[in-house]
């Protein structure tokens, strides 16, 4: 913490408040109250706080977070897994695609930690090569969603009127939209197995509930007097908007694009095992989680590690954008 | 103005001892000298419309918050406006900052309708007339630093202050508004309700602006702190020549501050004048009823008072009475009323007389009723 007191001593309130100053019948003006003392032109201002830098939010986030254990651990394991999922080869030098029957469903052994699948495919391997489809789909379809729900649901929530109503009405049909039925029908008709019609189609079903949240959250920071106080100023909306009001409604924004991260990650495992989604060769946790957790009875080794690395990427994740909420959050320094 | 400087207490609201006829002539033999207005308010008429339907909005009627008001500012001076909640007094203050957009009427700033203007001369007419809001805990940003919050008029307006003067230009203001100008670096949230209002202030002042709107400044503010806060707004105006417009509906910091007092009910103004002509010669009956209800200090006084009780509610402003908007409540109320809209203007009994009750008022049968030193 920079600041030795959090609170400010309480300087211009008088410690015998003005209900003195208030008594009748002292001729004049009430006495000023303390703060009132220094007047313009009183002297030259103490040579302390211009040497001070000044700061800003973003400046005070970054200062805050650079301190934050919990940031820097989740930013180590996302920078950690974006990694891997770079360059696999990096820990994992076997190919994930090379099995051997024999070895079904055994267990740990010298050269294969996290023993083998029903294919008889390494698990460890596989594990990490499957990072890089995972996290592309994760990481791609969260920010798409974000990026465009955010924008289309923000511009909504200022702007109001007729384009509000359009973009409310168009979310809702999106809304409507079951996931399964809507992946059968838009991904079978796609035959490539790669991860980008499905994150192309994860960011249309998933940018309707980013865009509602986001459009509340503006609705709600844009009564707030301090954008009043800015468009009297003469300010534009492009201030009003960028300095305004999305640093005040961007914290759910935040929450519930870490908490879907998670979520499409899953659906990719979910599309993958009705066999719209990812296609062998492609290797994924989602296609891995969905085969072993059939043998989970048999062989749980094979779910526990697919899993839990998506259970570890995920909660990454949400810390982070905890993290980052937090740190965007003066009253909580 | 000169009459009002030993005006400046806030107990004056209840003065021991009425006028002499002397003092009284003297007051109106003053040369009034107010100079040019440097702002006109001409027939403002704001209307908010009442739909019903989600895709076809149809309009079925409108809330007439603003419904024809007129009045003049001139420079140095404070005009108080008063009223209950409801009548319309923010919504003056927003179309005065043209937040919103007026209905019909105008707005003249040094001649220049501002109600029509858009882009880059509405932006230069705000650099003249500024704002303090009501809620000091909602009208600064939380995520801003005060240096930020202050200094945003210059990012605005680039050419008041160049660039590497702005820190300083913000560290005076809060050294103007009696805040330590090393608290630059804090956020709202570390500062008090009268300190926030300060940094509201200093916003304000921060582009030099000749006229300030203030809506309800203090109204949120712990009584003790509104005093300073007064007191900082007074030192202000004759710092910097402000003109201010204060709304609010504590009877008793409106006369504490201002040299003329206007009164508005249900949309329309009701009565205008210098404070003693309102305070001391009220001749609109709604005026005599707020001002009976204004607290009074000393209990024997309290006793022979004059209270004026009203019966019934604020009509709505969406559905207004015909005529005058006060006679539903009013015991003077006759058919005349209902039928004819009074007009603000001087009321015929004292055309011409020499007499503190000879001031606007829209009233038939206004009559001088003095509530405040009713014995």
């Amino acid at each position: 913490m920079p600041e030795p007191e959090p609170y400010p001593e309480p300087r211009a309130v008088d410690p015998q408040p003005a209900m003195d100053a208030i008594t009748p019948g002292d001729g004049g003006a009430m006495t000023l109250a303390t703060g009132d003392a220094r007047s313009l032109g009183e002297g030259p201002l103490p040579g302390g706080p211009g040497s001070a830098k000044s700061r800003s939010l973003w400046s005070d986030a970054w200062h805050d977070l650079r301190r934050n254990p919990v940031f820097l651990i989740s930013a180590l394991v996302i920078v950690f897994l974006v990694l891997i999922a770079i360059r696999p080869g990096l820990i994992a030098s076997g190919n994930p695609l090379q099995c051997d029957l024999a070895k079904a469903q055994e267990g740990s052994q010298p050269g294969h930690p996290f023993g083998f699948d029903t294919q008889g495919c390494d698990v460890y391997t596989r594990t990490v090569h499957g990072a890089r489809a995972s996290i592309a789909v994760g990481i791609c379809a969260t920010a798409g969603a974000t990026l465009l729900g955010s924008v289309l649901g923000g511009l909504a929530g200022f702007f109001g009127g007729w384009w509000d109503a359009l973009l409310s009405r168009i979310a809702d049909i999106f809304f409507g939209i079951p996931i399964i039925l809507g992946g059968l029908v838009f991904l079978s008709v796609v035959t490539s197995g790669s991860v980008w019609p499905v994150v192309g189609f994860i960011v249309l079903l998933g940018w309707p509930q980013i865009s509602r949240i986001a459009r509340g959250s503006v609705v709600t920071a844009k009564q707030n007097d301090y954008v009043q106080a800015a468009r009297a100023l003469g300010a534009g909306n492009r201030r009003m908007l960028l300095r305004h009001i999305a640093p005040n409604a961007v914290a759910p924004v935040i929450v519930v694009a870490t908490i879907a991260l998670g979520t499409y990650i899953a659906l990719e495992a979910t599309l993958s095992f009705v066999g719209v989604g990812l296609k062998p060769p492609t290797v994924s946790w989602g296609i891995d989680i969905s085969n072993a957790s059939v043998q989970i009875r048999n062989a749980p080794h094979m779910l526990l590690w697919p899993a839990g690395a998506l259970s570890i990427t995920v909660l990454a994740f949400i810390m982070l954008g905890d993290a980052v909420r937090d740190a965007l959050d003066p009253k909580l320094r | 103005m000169a009459e009002t400087a030993e005006n400046h207490e806030v107990s004056d609201v209840v003065p021991s001892t009425a006028e002499t006829t002397a003092e009284v002539e003297a007051v109106l033999d003053a040369p009034v000298d107010r100079g040019e207005p440097i702002l006109q308010v001409r027939n403002l008429v704001k209307h908010f419309p009442l739909t019903q339907g989600i895709l076809f909005k149809k309009q079925i009627g409108a809330v007439k918050a603003v419904d024809g008001i007129s009045f003049d500012l001139y420079k140095g001076e404070t005009l108080g406006i008063v009223g209950e909640s409801g009548c319309g007094k923010s919504t003056v203050a927003k179309l005065l900052m043209t937040l919103e957009t007026a209905t019909s009427g105008e707005v003249f700033y040094k001649g220049q309708d501002i109600t029509r203007l858009s882009g880059r001369a509405l932006k230069a007419v705000r650099r003249n007339i500024q704002m303090v809001f009501q809620d000091p805990y909602t009208s600064l940003n939380p995520r801003m630093t005060v240096g930020d919050i202050i200094g945003e008029p210059f990012d605005i307006h680039p050419e008041v202050a160049p660039k590497g003067d702005r820190r300083k230009r913000v560290q005076e203001l809060l050294d103007v508004v009696g805040l330590n100008p090393e608290y630059i670096n804090r956020y709202p949230h570390q500062f008090s309700g009268g300190q926030r209002q300060r940094i509201g202030i200093a916003r304000g002042l921060a582009l030099n602006p000749e006229v300030i709107i203030c809506d309800e400044p203090v109204s949120a503010l712990d009584v003790s702190v509104q005093a300073q806060v007064i007191n900082l707004m007074g030192k202000l105006q004759d710092e910097f020549e402000l003109s201010y417009v204060f709304i609010a509906h504590d009877l008793s910091i409106v006369r504490h501050i201002s040299d003329r007092v206007g009164v508005m009910y249900l949309g329309k103004m009701a009565e205008i004048g210098t404070d003693s002509e309102i305070y001391d010669h009220p001749t609109h009956p709604y005026t005599q009823a707020l001002l009976s209800a204004v607290p009074v200090p000393d209990p024997a006084a309290r006793e022979g008072r004059d209270r004026i009780i009203l019966t019934g509610d604020v009509p709505s402003p969406a559905n207004p009475p015909s005529g005058c908007r006060f006679r539903t409540r009013c015991w003077k109320a006759q058919d005349k009323c209902a039928e004819e809209v009074p007009l603000l203007a001087v009321p015929e009994v004292f055309a011409g007389k020499k007499t503190l009750a000879a001031h606007e008022s829209a009233c038939h049968f206004a009559e001088e009723r003095d509530v405040v030193h009713a014995a």
